[in-house]
């Protein structure tokens, strides 16, 4: 290729630059901004118009429409009206019973107040208590009961009788079921079947089998067998219950709602007869019910529909409700009861704080039952201990004194402190009552608690329980001042004698919030070694991660001052108790969560760092073949967060040393060694910084080791892109700080590492080219590659021609046009070589515009290069010529060509001129050239051509012919 | 082509009351001898109620012995070579509400081993004091039987406690009398080893179907009689009888 010739075009980068400036030119603020949100005002309005058309459409002799244009269309478009209407139906439907319905929940919810918690935040809480491993029964006499209660007027009474009146107690007649031998998620799916069976029977009108189906459930209840599992029990079947009274209410209310829904607030003047005498009915039923248990509970179910009745119904079905629970002989049983009522009336009638309290109070009466022989008896013939037993209460007993305590006065809370007192400090009572009343409450009287904790009797409930309770009010409401620590001590002094290292922990981990909100390092550490004392024997630990992980959370919470948090001496033997692999591995990320969170400020706290390398060590070594990349990803950046916090200040050679442990310490994560290699490369700009770029003899040994650092680091990645790219900048770096031999080393590594490139590299789990990814790269190299000065001991441009040669070499994909892109990006740096003065440059650097000076033996050998470049770029685009495809390719190849001619060539060399007139001739010799860009490139040449120095541009345009428009 | 005939009650569950004026029963005419058009055809029709001579209309009642019942019959007569169709219905009648107010008088009773009749060992009886009373035993018949029961003491741990309500019967016959005793609600008030000392509720709603006012003529009674039932757990039996009065206000 003889033919082509080369001439860099002469630049004065100074004057072009001057010549681009660009003038300031006021922008104006205009209304419009693209990132505004779009606001459409107009639609509303239009869509009411048309609305109202619509509907005027029907009576045509109606009102003027205001758009004849828009009603007309109205009028003769059906579908739109048809779509119209039907809008307006669904909408009006939708509020009609939808909005009713919210109305009436948001209605209820108010009156309680969202500082009620709900039962349904118990409801979990208690079914995942409340579990058992033992069998379960469930015995549904749908039949009859007739065998099995003897009754006492039997004799009286005929056979027809009562059959006639046990019909209500049967589900199918003589369907006596008796489900043995459930395991618990057995029983609670035969009571969701239940629940399910309720509602198909009410929704098929089968009104008598639902409420046998609710009576039968509400038995169950009764049933004290497997006694652990009760309260679980009584929540599956409040449930049923709860569904029950729900269908009755909503049934007897859309009786009303004929032809308007009942309004929220009415009273029994709007209820209809039907209604009523359908409510009083249901009533009537429920009072004929035989036994006991099931009448109360089914009666309380349907409470809410006394509305329907009269306007006092709910106030005086309450407290008889409340008495007829002192028919119950057991004392849980009865107590579950209570809890149930009231919930419903906390739901139904709020203010009705009577009943509440009467529930109280039969409920003190009943305590002594439960040291009375019948439950004795029950406790021994299921070997259930006493404090289990006792325990099985406090879900019942919390939420009824929830209930009491909601907006209570302190007169009526204090008062029942003192019943409680006069109880003998009964535990249980005292326990419920520091987890229903307001913490604030509890934690003003902490010292009374604490008294009254010490005089309760040890027997049955045990102290670290209640303990743990008033832990629980402390610690979100904080007692006085000045009996804090007194508070700590007495607590303390009860917790750590508990023996039982899972009670321990239990009541410990709680405390740990009061101790870490109001005392400072000295007390936190003896807690966490009273912690550690206690959970050592007998690996003890291994049975509490979850306390102990929440120790650490809640220490976390309010010690954000690590120099602080890390001198306490048990911090660390603390984190040695986690000794199961994943849970270490989440408390260190917990850890560094909040270090980043909150470290603000760079340190060089030696505790801090020693503390936080161990635990990211202890993250970093629990990485192997197994961890998920996503997990990978995770730790790196933690240890990244902290690696970013740590400085030496000035100390620059600390820093490195720190650096260099670091990377033997985190060798197996590549982000952290990644961000290493930056902090170095930052080192090293640092220390430039510092020294103003003159370096002395000890800042130029000390960059010269930063350099060696990242140069034995980056072969260590795996990731071929991120060593290019480390490479590069480690030899931008390294050039800055004028070690050009280690320049010369990075570049050299990045040209060797090029051929390693894989033709395809995952990107975010995916398969992609790698191609762009290296065309992107090149470009930047070749960009640095301008004011990289010649070896000495190579030949001219050895990089170049190196990097050039492993381009030639490097497998491209087939029918890809990288190689000749390249080629392509190459012609501007060489003509920029070939510059006087070069574009750039690096202070203190001589590049090789001052090697050469312009020597024409180097110009030469740019020229031939840039000749060699040209002919290897013309072969490319013969070949070309196969498909519609590849001449699509070859124009857009010629005209980019073209475009470096024109910008980087000496067009006054004829030949060149005429090479590029051909370019742009092939480029548009087939039609894919797009005319509009080479509209603008004529006008960018006539613009050019006016400058004297560029007037041979003007011979060049006239023969730059457009192609034709067809 | 067949022809079905129905009756029916503009309010099917409407009560009717007896009316004032006391005649005979009577049929009346509802519609003239003519042709009724094809489909359903809807006759109003309304019915003084007159009692036949010095008799006088009790409320409607049904009982083993005693039955008082009221009907309604449609006859639809058709010409010869149809058959005649006749339907007929119950409907219900209870008596006007008596004007005289009831001034309740509470009962008080106490159970003791002693006060019992008809025991067969009164040595083998444990120990037991259930006290309680009965707000009053003349009853209004839409209002709810109240009082309490109290178990003060119990060697032996209850099992139940129940309200039964009976109805006797008593007719005169040739023979004398005859009487039958029908247990007709038995309900519940307490269940296990209750907590002495503890008034529990006695509340029996009277069910509507299968009480009436106490009813006393010259030749039937329907009475009325509540037995409190203690049952204890080894299945002794206590029963504490007290004839009501069931009247309607």
């Amino acid at each position: 290729m003889a033919s082509v010739q080369w001439r860099s075009r002469g630049r004065n980068y100074e004057a072009e630059l001057q010549r681009c400036h660009p003038e300031g030119l006021p922008v104006e603020f205009g209304d419009y901004h693209p990132l505004k949100p779009i606001m459409v005002t107009d639609t509303k309005t239009r869509r009411g118009a048309r609305k109202g058309s619509t509907s005027s459409s029907s009576s045509s002799s109606s009102s003027a429409p205001v758009d004849p244009l828009s009603s007309m269309l109205d009028g003769t478009d059906p579908l739109s009206m048809f779509a119209a209407t039907e809008t307006s139906a669904a909408a009006s439907h939708s509020s009609s019973v939808g909005d009713l319905g919210r109305k009436r929940r948001v209605k209820e919810e108010e009156a309680l107040g969202a500082d009620f918690e709900p039962w349904s935040t118990k409801r979990g809480e208690i079914l995942a208590r409340f579990t058992t491993t033992e069998k379960l029964s469930i015995n549904l006499c749908m039949g009859s009961d007739r065998g099995k209660a003897p009754n006492p007027g039997s004799s009286a009474v005929s056979e027809k009788v009562r059959t006639r009146l046990e019909e209500l107690d049967d589900l199918e007649e003589g369907s006596h079921r008796e489900l043995l031998n459930l395991s618990q998620q057995d029983y609670a799916n035969r009571i969701e079947e239940l629940n399910q069976s309720l509602k198909e029977a009410w929704s098929s009108d089968q009104k008598v089998k639902a409420l046998k189906i609710v009576i039968q459930c509400s038995k169950l209840l009764s049933d004290t067998s497997v006694i652990q599992f009760y309260p679980s029990k009584f929540v599956l079947i409040t449930d049923i219950l709860d569904t029950f009274g729900r269908l009755v209410y909503d049934r007897i209310w859309t009786m009303c709602s004929d032809p308007r829904p009942l309004p929220d607030s009415f009273t029994v003047e709007d209820v209809n007869d039907t209604a009523k005498e359908t409510c009083l009915n249901w009533f009537f039923k429920i009072a004929s019910i035989r036994e006991l248990l099931p009448r109360l509970y089914v009666e309380a179910a349907i409470l809410k529909c006394n509305r329907f009745l009269s306007k006092s119904g709910i106030q005086e079905t309450l407290p008889r409700l409340t008495a007829m629970i002192r028919g119950m002989g057991d004392p849980l049983v009865a107590a579950y009861a209570r809890a149930y009522l009231c919930r419903v009336g906390m739901e139904v009638a709020p203010h009705l704080k009577e009943s509440l309290n009467a529930n109280v109070f039969d409920l003190l009466a009943t305590f002594r039952q439960i040291s009375g022989d019948s439950v004795q008896k029950q406790l021994h013939l299921q070997k259930v201990e006493v404090p289990a037993y006792l325990m099985l209460y406090s879900p019942a007993i919390n939420w009824i004194l929830q209930c009491v305590a909601y907006r209570a006065p302190e007169p009526l809370l204090t008062e029942m402190m003192e019943r409680c007192k006069m109880m003998a400090n009964n535990a249980l009572l005292l326990n419920s009552i520091m987890r229903a009343f307001r913490p604030e409450f509890v934690a003003t009287r902490a010292t009374d608690f604490i008294g009254m904790i010490k005089d309760c009797d040890e027997s049955g409930f045990p102290k670290h329980l209640l303990y743990g309770s008033l832990g629980r009010s402390l610690a979100c409401a904080d007692p006085p001042e000045s009996e804090r620590l007194t508070i700590l001590n007495e607590a303390w002094k009860v917790i750590t004698k508990v023996r039982n290292p899972q009670d321990y922990m239990n009541c410990a981990e709680i405390w740990v919030e009061f101790t870490c909100r109001h005392f400072a390092k000295r007390e936190v550490n003896t807690v966490l070694a009273d912690i550690i004392k206690h959970m050592t024997p007998d690996r003890a630990f291994e049975e509490a991660y979850p306390q102990l992980q929440s120790v650490i959370r809640k220490i976390l919470t309010y010690f954000h001052d690590f120099s602080v948090l890390f001198s306490m001496e048990r911090f660390l033997p603390f984190l040695d108790m986690f000794q199961k692999d994943s849970v270490r591995v989440e408390v260190c990320k917990s850890i560094m969560e909040v270090f980043i969170k909150h470290q603000l400020e760079l340190t060089r706290d030696p505790v801090i760092l020693n503390a936080m390398l161990h635990i990211c060590k202890t993250m970093h070594d629990s990485v192997n073949a197994l961890t998920l990349e996503d997990e990978k990803r995770s730790l790196a950046l933690l240890i990244i967060g902290f690696i970013r916090m740590v400085s030496f200040g000035r100390d620059f050679e600390q820093q490195l040393s720190f650096c260099v442990e670091a990377r033997a310490t985190f060798c197996n994560l590549e982000p952290v060694l990644v961000q290493l290699i930056h902090t170095v490369n930052q080192l090293a700009m640092e220390t430039r910084m510092v020294m103003k770029g003159n370096h002395s003899r000890k800042t130029a040994a000390f960059v010269r080791a930063c350099a060696a650092y990242c140069f034995i680091t980056i072969p260590s990645l795996s990731s071929i892109f991120s060593r290019l790219h480390l490479y590069l900048l480690s030899g931008q770096v390294a050039l800055a700080n004028q070690c050009l031999s280690q320049a010369d080393a990075f570049l050299k590594a990045a040209v060797s590492v090029l051929p390693e490139v894989p033709r395809s590299i995952s990107v975010e789990g995916k398969l992609r080219s790698s191609e762009s990814f290296l065309l992107d790269f090149i470009n930047n190299f070749l960009a640095t590659l301008l004011v990289v000065p010649d070896h000495p001991e190579h030949g001219v441009l050895y990089l170049v021609r190196g990097l050039l040669n492993m381009v030639q070499d490097y497998t491209w994909e087939d029918n890809s046009d990288a190689k000749v892109r390249i080629y392509i990006s190459a012609l501007p740096l060489l003509a920029a070589m070939s510059q006087e003065t070069y574009l750039y440059s690096i202070h203190k650097v001589d590049s090789n515009e001052t090697l050469y000076g312009g020597d024409p033996k180097f110009l030469s050998e740019i020229n031939k290069l840039c000749e060699t470049l040209i002919g290897q770029i013309l072969d490319h685009l013969k070949t070309l010529t196969r498909d519609e495809q590849s001449m699509r390719r070859q124009s857009a190849l010629a005209f980019s060509l073209f475009g470096v001619l024109l910008a980087h060539g000496d067009l006054k060399n004829n030949k060149l001129s005429q090479l590029s007139i051909n370019l742009w001739n092939l480029s548009h010799k087939h039609g894919h050239s797009e005319t509009r860009v080479s509209i603008r490139t004529l006008e960018s040449i006539r613009h050019q051509a006016q400058r004297p120095d560029m007037a041979h541009l003007s011979d060049t345009i006239q023969r730059l012919a457009l192609q034709s428009r067809t | 082509m067949s022809v079905t005939l129905d009756i029916k009650l503009k309010r099917a569950n409407k009560v009717y009351h007896e009316g004032p004026i006391p005649l005979i029963s009577s049929s009346i005419e509802v519609a003239k001898a003519g042709k009724i058009p094809g489909g359903k055809t809807e006759i109003p029709f309304e019915f003084p109620l007159i009692s036949k001579g010095n008799k006088v209309l009790y409320e409607t009642y049904h009982g083993v012995f005693v039955n008082i019942q009221y009907t309604l019959r449609c006859d639809l007569k058709r010409p010869l070579l149809a058959k005649d169709l006749s339907r007929s219905c119950e409907f219900i009648v209870h008596s006007q509400p008596q004007k005289s107010k009831i001034v309740p008088t509470p009962v008080k009773f106490s159970i003791t081993p002693e006060t019992l009749q008809n025991v067969r060992e009164r040595s083998q009886l444990p120990l037991f004091l259930i006290r309680g009373h009965l707000d009053a035993t003349s009853c209004v018949i839409s209002q709810p039987l109240t009082g309490e029961v109290q178990v003060d003491k119990s060697d032996v741990p209850i099992k139940s406690i129940e309200l039964q309500l009976v109805r006797v019967e008593t007719c005169g016959c040739a023979e004398g009398y005859a009487r039958d005793a029908t247990e007709i609600q038995n309900i519940q008030i307490a269940e296990g080893d209750v907590g002495h000392g503890m008034p529990i509720p006695v509340h029996m709603v009277f069910p509507r179907l299968f009480t009436c006012p106490t009813l006393e003529t010259t030749n039937f009674k329907v009475e009325f009689e509540i037995n409190v039932v203690v049952i204890l757990q080894d299945d002794h039996l206590i029963t504490e009888n007290f004839p009501l009065k069931l009247c309607r206000v």
